[in-house]
């Protein structure tokens, strides 16, 4: 799958693949160590947040979580529990 | 107001295949929409893995709402939690940019499925929202027609993936995982045990007509208020 900017796509699918392997080799048998794919995250973030400033994506809207907080929508029966 | 619906949808591959399929989901043929995909944020944080992504998908609003939504592409902010303990997965997704206009929520929480733990049920609850004056209701009422549709590709599309990943050897492409009588074990097979085979093979089948009738209704609301 592509990135949002073109020049990041190689960055991004050479850490897809390690993330996958490690949550198929690692995460998923307990081993929660995730260095191994921590210095190619880092170059295609540089690359990826540089994308994000130059295509004005709204770095505080996708930077704000709303799962696990207030903000969260809540099924009609949930918010009759609450 | 808010418009709400929820369905499950019930997908015959392991929690552990599901998961990892997730990381996987696109592309897909039913994906055309989906545009790019990245990363923004990915922590463990007390054993559970965290993550946020940023999706583009093209977005065709109808004629009448342009005059509301004049962009080509809409951008999603997905937040995922895998909590390895629980065996749960927990996507939320909404949408940002012209969130004034129209605010579209997804929540879907994968599990093992209670009546097969080979299998994986996901709850999916889904949020409407418009406050659009005049033209609050009918953008509501396209929003939730679009995501249902959306929820059919969803699961074709994800079950498509998770068969290339994960094939089933013996009973097919939709064979469901019940069987544990191997069809082609032996080649020296008496004609009752052909019998057998085929009377299988047929349950099989209609097993997967219905699963994929199954599909289909999956993404109609169970509830909606």
């Amino acid at each position: 799958m592509n990135s949002v900017g073109n020049q990041c796509t190689d960055l991004k699918q050479q850490y897809d693949a390690c993330f996958q392997t490690w949550f198929t080799e690692r995460f998923l048998k307990g081993d929660m160590n995730d260095e191994i794919c921590a210095p190619l995250f880092r170059v295609y973030q540089q690359c990826l947040k540089k994308t994000m400033k130059e295509k004005q994506i709204e770095f505080k809207e996708v930077d704000n979580d709303h799962l696990g907080t207030d903000k969260e929508y809540k099924s009609p029966r949930e918010s009759n529990q609450a | 107001m808010v418009k709400y619906f929820e369905s499950n949808t019930v997908f015959h591959f392991t929690w552990e295949q599901v998961a990892q399929g997730f990381w996987k989901r696109y592309p897909n043929p039913e994906s055309q929409h989906v545009l790019s995909e990245d990363t923004v944020y990915r922590e463990v944080k007390d054993n559970k893995l965290i993550s946020k992504r940023l999706l583009t998908k093209t977005n065709r609003p109808p004629k009448w709402g342009e005059r509301f939504i004049s962009a080509r592409t809409v951008r999603i902010v997905e937040e995922s939690i895998v909590d390895l303990k629980q065996k749960t997965l927990t996507t939320y997704t909404r949408n940002i940019g012209y969130a004034s206009v129209m605010t579209a929520v997804e929540k879907v929480v994968y599990k093992p499925s209670e009546e097969n733990p080979d299998w994986t049920v996901a709850t999916r609850s889904a949020w409407v929202d418009s406050n659009v004056f005049g033209f609050g209701r009918a953008i509501q009422a396209f929003g939730m027609e679009r995501m249902k549709k959306n929820c059919q590709k969803m699961v074709v599309g994800f079950n498509y993936v998770l068969n290339s990943m994960f094939p089933k050897a013996q009973t097919g492409e939709h064979g469901p995982t019940t069987g544990s009588s191997n069809v082609n074990m032996s080649s020296v097979q008496t004609g009752k045990e052909k019998l057998k085979d085929a009377a299988k093979k047929a349950s099989d089948l209609a097993k997967a007509k219905a699963e994929s009738l199954y599909a289909s209704a999956s993404c109609q609301p169970s509830q909606s208020s």
